[in-house]
């Protein structure tokens, strides 16, 4: 038995690796997914592009222009005297904020009255929009501050000046909020699904489409070592990726490991169970690789999105965050994070990977039990 | 090229196309099933953050500042600390991302006329959250003190004072800002990315694996006749997914079409067919549907998805990565889908994005008709 199984290990990693093509594809796909995810994906909002419309042009003006200036926040790329130029430039998208100041707005100050000024906002991108809207309100809020207690200074001669809450903010975890090191450990999820789902499912189909399936039951190989020369090698893969998205999220993107590596290890074997379980399912229910292709896809994109990877799960509709407790990705992905950003370990983590075994266990299960009566 | 050629091979390709019903099935379910998913279920919206407040102050001050956070819709208080170490275990177990610290000295700070030093710790893991949630924190305490101040004044000095600038933000495009409005117009675009990726890019590539190809290349077929002809069909399954995709934003859900349904579907037709010949590139140069797939993942579907603006907005990118998405097509299809649903703009804006689909349309259709060409010879 060990011998059929050498076997056939050998016969799938020649078949995998063969194709010089196929294998610089096996790695270069989780390095451009990590470089992709390092680099472009980023939800930071700075340097919004913001033109200036002020129709009152004072000293007063002038001054709340150069605190959004100064906010680090915003970049100033126009100037803009009307209406119409400043509607073609949110029609363009040049610009997400048109501050515009209306005239009147310094004389409105001096005499105490209530000042207006409007923002217009692109909102077709809400999120960033949402982010612009806050940074505004902060700068208009302390202009407003300053202005206060000048107003006061003025009309009253001397007062005590008020005191202030002072907000001291701190990110744990990931001290300068750097998106890359949310999703480049998260790729390690994504990358493991991707590769074993689709390499498992369409080995077997491949073999079902070309006909050499006929030739595999001929032989004395019984189904589960088939099974395990269907898997052995895409687990290994992955591992190979996990360690190879790992280096470069480290060493390249300076993304912090606080945890065990063993223990990250130990997570991806667990939740291989499911993956590959998963794409031996596939494989029963397809007989073309392009049926193979898309019922992997059915399975992945769902799985993925559901996963709390890009959209956090606390978002969704309570409806939905109960099905997530279904997805095995959520609880990889929990644990890939908790290990690399929090450095926690099994005392925290544990409820996920006992998630994790069960459900592996169970797909594998099936998984097997349909495929012996596929192949039988 | 002779159309009853054409007509043939097309022909042979629906029926390859509608046999395979497990295929075709997905081929439309899927497109729904992500809409759904996006529009129902994912959200960057921030509402509703746990938070643990560890109040050493127990003042009417303090209390008032722990009111607002509670009192705002971007906050929930989930828990009181009593110390440090029930803070952090709050935190790192993921039941709250803001932890709220006020010092001991708040009040007595507040009234003398100094700054109070309240801190807020943030778990930072996911960033965007974070950022978002601080800020709202931000704006809620500079609230707070714009209140005090106001109160003190009014104490000292018997007056009644308003915030002095008012800022009126108007937003455009997207009064509500809805996160789905962003999002689900933009996805039209990876669904027909999805498409051509799984469905075309597997379909020379299955001839020459099967061995079919060389029975074709018996036939008096010629290369242009055999490439379009298998085009048509996933053009027309493609185009079905569109209007599949377009109904369900405006009836399910209600996302504005304010542009010209036309230049809309113009747009995804020029758009469908540069990516459908991507596709078919793919599967005539590779010759092999393993490998096919796992190109089409990362040529069109992962830049689809990531470089094109759909997820993350393109100027937040490093320069260098901003010059690449130039050569992602989905880029100026994710730009017009969006111009034609939420700013109801026309060509005279979009003409830019318009040429440059039809130039890469035109190019990869091109490219695929002389690469099949040289293969067979």
């Amino acid at each position: 038995m060990i011998e059929r199984i050498r076997r056939m290990l050998v016969k799938e990693f020649l078949q995998a690796l063969r194709d010089y093509r196929m294998r610089s594809t096996i790695f270069l796909l989780p390095l451009i997914q990590v470089l992709v995810f390092g680099y472009a994906v980023t939800t930071d909002v700075k340097h919004v592009a913001l033109a200036v419309y002020d129709l009152d042009n004072t000293v007063a003006s002038r001054d709340l222009i150069s605190r959004f200036a100064g906010s680090g926040y915003f970049e100033i790329v126009n100037y803009v005297y009307d209406d119409a130029a400043a509607r073609s430039l949110l029609d363009h998208g040049s610009v997400r904020l048109v501050l515009r100041i209306n005239a009147g707005f310094q004389a409105d100050l001096a005499a105490g009255r209530v000042a207006q000024v409007q923002a217009l906002l692109d909102g077709s991108d809400s999120n960033t929009a949402g982010i612009v809207l806050n940074y505004s309100n902060e700068i208009v809020g302390q202009a407003n501050f300053d202005a206060l207690v000048d107003r006061v200074t003025r009309v009253l001669g001397t007062f005590q000046r008020p005191g202030q809450a002072d907000l001291q903010t701190r990110a744990w975890f990931n001290e300068n909020l750097e998106s890359r090191n949310f999703f480049v450990p998260g790729v390690i999820a994504l990358i493991v699904t991707l590769i074993t789902l689709m390499l498992t499912s369409i080995a077997v189909v491949r073999e079902y489409e070309i006909g050499t399936i006929e030739q595999i039951m001929v032989t004395p190989i019984r189904p589960i070592e088939f099974i395990l020369g269907k898997t052995v090698p895409f687990a290994l893969i992955g591992f190979a990726d996990v360690l190879l998205i790992t280096a470069v999220g480290v060493y390249w993107f300076e993304v912090p490991i606080r945890g065990s590596i063993p223990l990250l290890l130990l997570a991806t074997g667990l939740y291989l169970l499911t993956s590959l379980g998963v794409g031996l399912l596939i494989s029963t229910i397809s007989r073309t690789q392009q049926q193979a292709l898309m019922t992997s896809f059915l399975f992945f994109a769902p799985a993925i999105l559901l996963s709390g990877f890009v959209f956090p799960i606390a978002n969704m509709p309570p409806v939905v965050q109960w099905l997530t407790y279904l997805n095995p990705l959520r609880y990889f992905l929990v644990i890939i994070r908790g290990i690399f950003l929090k450095g926690v370990g099994l005392q925290i983590l544990w409820p996920q990977m006992v998630a994790l075994t069960i459900i592996g266990v169970l797909t594998f299960t099936l998984a097997v039990r349909r495929f012996h009566k596929t192949l039988t | 090229m002779k159309l009853v050629r054409l007509r043939a091979i097309a022909r042979k390709e629906f029926l390859h196309v509608f046999r395979d019903r497990l295929s075709l099935a997905i081929a439309v379910a899927l497109p729904l099933i992500l809409i759904i998913i996006f529009g129902f279920a994912l959200s960057f919206d921030v509402k509703h953050v746990p938070l643990v407040v560890w109040d050493q102050s127990e003042t009417q001050l303090s209390r008032e500042l722990i009111s607002q956070f509670t009192g705002s819709p971007y906050f929930r208080l989930v828990d009181y600390a009593r110390n440090y170490p029930e803070l952090e275990r709050a935190v790192d177990s993921g039941q709250a991302l803001l932890a709220l610290v006020i010092s001991r000295d708040f009040a007595a700070h507040l009234e003398s006329g100094r700054p109070a030093a309240v801190q807020l710790i943030a778990d930072g893991g996911d960033s965007n959250t974070a950022t978002i949630a601080l800020g709202y924190a931000n704006a809620v305490a500079r609230g707070f003190s714009q209140q005090i101040a106001v109160q003190q004044v009014q104490q000292q000095r018997g007056l009644t004072l308003q915030p002095p600038i008012d800022l009126r933000p108007r937003v455009w495009f997207n009064a509500d800002l809805e996160s789905r409005n962003y999002i689900i117009p933009g996805l039209i675009a990876v669904i027909m990315m999805v498409i051509a990726a799984i469905l075309t890019s597997l379909t020379i590539a299955r001839e020459w694996e099967r061995g079919t190809m060389e029975q074709l290349i018996a036939t008096p077929v010629r290369g242009i006749e055999l490439v379009l002809g298998k085009l048509i069909p996933y053009f027309v399954v493609g185009m079905f997914d569109v209007l599949l995709a377009v109904l369900m934003t405006e009836l399910v859900f209600q996302v504005p079409l304010r542009g010209n349904i036309l230049l809309l579907f113009g747009t995804a037709a020029v758009f469908l067919s540069g990516a459908l010949s991507i596709g078919m590139l793919i599967s005539i140069l590779t010759r092999n549907q393993l490998l096919a797939t796992q190109l089409a993942m990362v040529l069109t579907f992962l830049p689809a998805d990531l470089l094109s603006g759909f997820l993350s907005p393109i100027e937040n990118m490093p320069r260098a990565i901003q010059l690449v998405t130039y050569f992602v097509p989905a880029r100026y299809f994710v730009t017009l889908l969006r111009s034609i649903y939420l700013k109801g703009v026309g060509v005279n804006v979009l003409a830019w994005e318009a040429a440059t689909l039809l130039t890469f349309c035109s190019l990869t259709v091109a490219v695929a008709l002389l690469c099949f060409r040289k293969k067979l010879a």
